[in-house]
């Protein structure tokens, strides 16, 4: 699953930033609409699971836009476990941005609430109304939303890491305005300027 | 942190950067999570100032804790339609299903004990729309904003003899509620009480023009008043037993009676009535056919959020619906997690197991 150029496509940096800025914007309104009883609450609400589906229906897309484009390989001087937390990382924000709106609405589905988007548009129960269901959803989606926002912190350090500190194009390869291969070969430098 | 190659100088002040900027995203989530702000009144504090003093009742609402179930209709008879868009103000039947309660977070106190008596309401309409409302029998609410209310919840858990003056001082409006508390009647029955919104609710037309009003359940049983110990005298759970006996001999009706803001008058404040006058639209009829017992019941999984409306309802600025929906959802997420502590669990497992 990996493409010949250094940058992800267009299309995947889009998916990338959009959906980056859904999720922060989800997690914060999530752990501040549990926090408050002012009326904000109630938009706070509305939003977070009309967002909520919308990073369902991006994240699918965004997992088939992946596996067509693929990604550019990592630097093959980065080491064997550096790479492989790249990975794993990379398999936990697919997984948490799937499986985290489908526990939301099979949550609320438990818990015989109405799961209405916006206006007249209201999506169908999943589940049928179960205390125990109910509860264990909710456990999950709370835990899961601290770990989701823990692996963002943790992506955005090692982004850094790589843009500030290993300088190796990886943090280009998604942050970096769109260049052409032949005229940045950003990697291979990167590799060639530390000798070491 | 490990590097693949040393360079000649390590980059603290990049990794300086980054842990900053970490620490800082952190922060703000803490700061929005409420963890850094200790006086900011959460729903876990509101709830938990309903518990009693030895703890809350667990498995059970923290609050209105003792009920019953019914269902039933609610038969629109189309008045409502020239002030909501919402579909069961189209003249037709919609089933219900609902709650009478008490507002007591102790699911055992006698019925004599409690004032406050309530009634939690779900219509649903075919086209996918669920109405849910929680009502109680005092037409106007005892303090005018959540902390307020908050503040009441603590006043009556404390010990300070000077609490309860010290909070009617600096809330007026609570002398209203002691004076209903003093003189309203007692009666024996859910099925002679009035249930009020208590809020405002905007109601909004086909044209999209928006309407401010409060609704009333008008029970159509007479009224009936008795004293508080004329009550105690009839059981801990007369009203429970007599709302059974009494609809299983004839269904029970309430009138909903739509009251409609006048131009200028507040809708933030529930602890004020709006003056008499104000124009009523009699919109339909509420019918309770059955009465179940709550713990088999189908009332007993329904949160009455007040904020689950049918497009064509919203809430206004009345600041209680959003304050109520926050803590009812906290209350209802503590409860189904505690289900191997209400009464139904045990009573079952014993059943089932000889």
């Amino acid at each position: 699953m990996t493409s010949a150029g250094t940058q992800f496509t267009v299309l995947q940096r889009s998916l990338h930033w959009l959906m980056a800025a859904c999720i922060l914007a989800m997690l914060f309104i999530g752990v501040g609409m549990v926090s408050t009883i002012m009326p904000k609450y109630v938009p706070l609400l509305a939003t977070h699971k009309a967002l909520g589906i919308a990073i369902l229906v991006l994240a699918l897309i965004r997992l088939g836009v992946r596996a067509r484009y693929g990604a550019p390989a990592l630097p093959a001087d980065m080491p064997e476990p550096m790479k492989l937390a790249a990975h794993l990382s990379h398999y936990a924000f697919y997984a948490l941005m799937i499986a985290m709106p489908l526990i939301g609405w099979a949550m609320l589905s438990a818990g015989a609430y109405p799961v209405v988007l916006y206006g007249n548009l209201r999506l169908p129960a999943i589940l049928p109304p179960s205390e125990a269901l109910h509860t264990l959803l909710w456990n999950a989606h709370f835990y899961l939303a601290f770990a989701f926002f823990a692996l963002v912190l943790l992506h955005l350090a090692a982004a850094l890491f790589h843009g500030l500190v290993r300088k190796d194009g990886v943090f280009e390869s998604m942050a970096g305005l769109p260049s052409h291969d032949e005229r940045a070969p950003v990697r291979q430098s990167a590799g060639m300027v530390r000798p070491g | 942190m490990p590097r693949p190659s040393s360079s000649s100088q390590p980059p603290l002040g990049s990794l300086a950067l980054i842990a900053a900027i970490v620490a800082a995203g952190a922060g703000v989530f803490a700061y929005t999570a409420g963890w850094l702000s200790p006086h900011r009144l959460t729903p876990t504090k509101l709830v938990d100032a309903f518990a009693p003093p030895g703890g809350p009742a667990l498995g059970h609402r923290r609050n209105h804790a003792k009920g019953i179930c019914f269902t039933g209709v609610f038969e629109s008879n189309g008045s409502g339609a020239e002030l909501s868009r919402a579909q069961v103000f189209t003249r037709a039947q919609y089933p219900a299903v609902g709650r009478f309660n008490l507002g007591t977070p102790d699911p055992n106190e006698p019925d004599a004990k409690v004032r406050v008596r309530g009634m939690g309401l779900q219509i649903s309409t075919p086209d996918g729309e669920v109405w849910r409302s929680a009502m109680i029998d005092l037409p106007f609410f005892p303090v005018a904003t959540p902390q307020a209310f908050y503040e009441m919840l603590r006043m009556s858990g404390s010990k300070d003899p000077d609490a309860k003056k010290n909070f009617a001082a600096a809330h007026p409006e609570f002398a209203v509620f002691g004076a209903w508390a003093k003189s309203a009647p007692w009666t024996a029955s859910y099925a002679e009480e009035p249930y009020h919104s208590l809020n405002s609710f905007i109601f909004v037309d086909n044209a999209g023009a928006e309407h401010a009003v409060r609704w009333s359940l008008l029970p159509s049983a007479p009224v009936v008043p008795i004293s508080d110990d004329d009550l105690a005298k009839l059981g801990p759970n007369h009203l429970e037993q007599e709302i059974g006996d009494r609809v299983a001999k004839a269904p029970q009706r309430w009138t909903m009676a739509v009251t409609i803001a006048n131009p200028g008058d507040q809708t933030a404040d529930p602890s004020k009535a709006w003056p008499e006058g104000r124009r009523t639209v009699e919109v339909g009829t509420l019918v309770a056919r059955q009465i179940e017992p709550e713990r088999d019941g189908p009332c007993r999984d329904i949160n009455f959020d007040p904020t689950i409306l049918p497009n064509g309802i919203k809430v206004s600025d009345d600041p209680f619906p959003a304050a109520r929906s926050s803590a009812y959802a906290k209350s209802y997420d503590l409860r189904t997690s505690e289900a191997k502590d209400y009464p139904y669990r045990q009573q079952t497992a014993a059943g089932e197991k000889p």
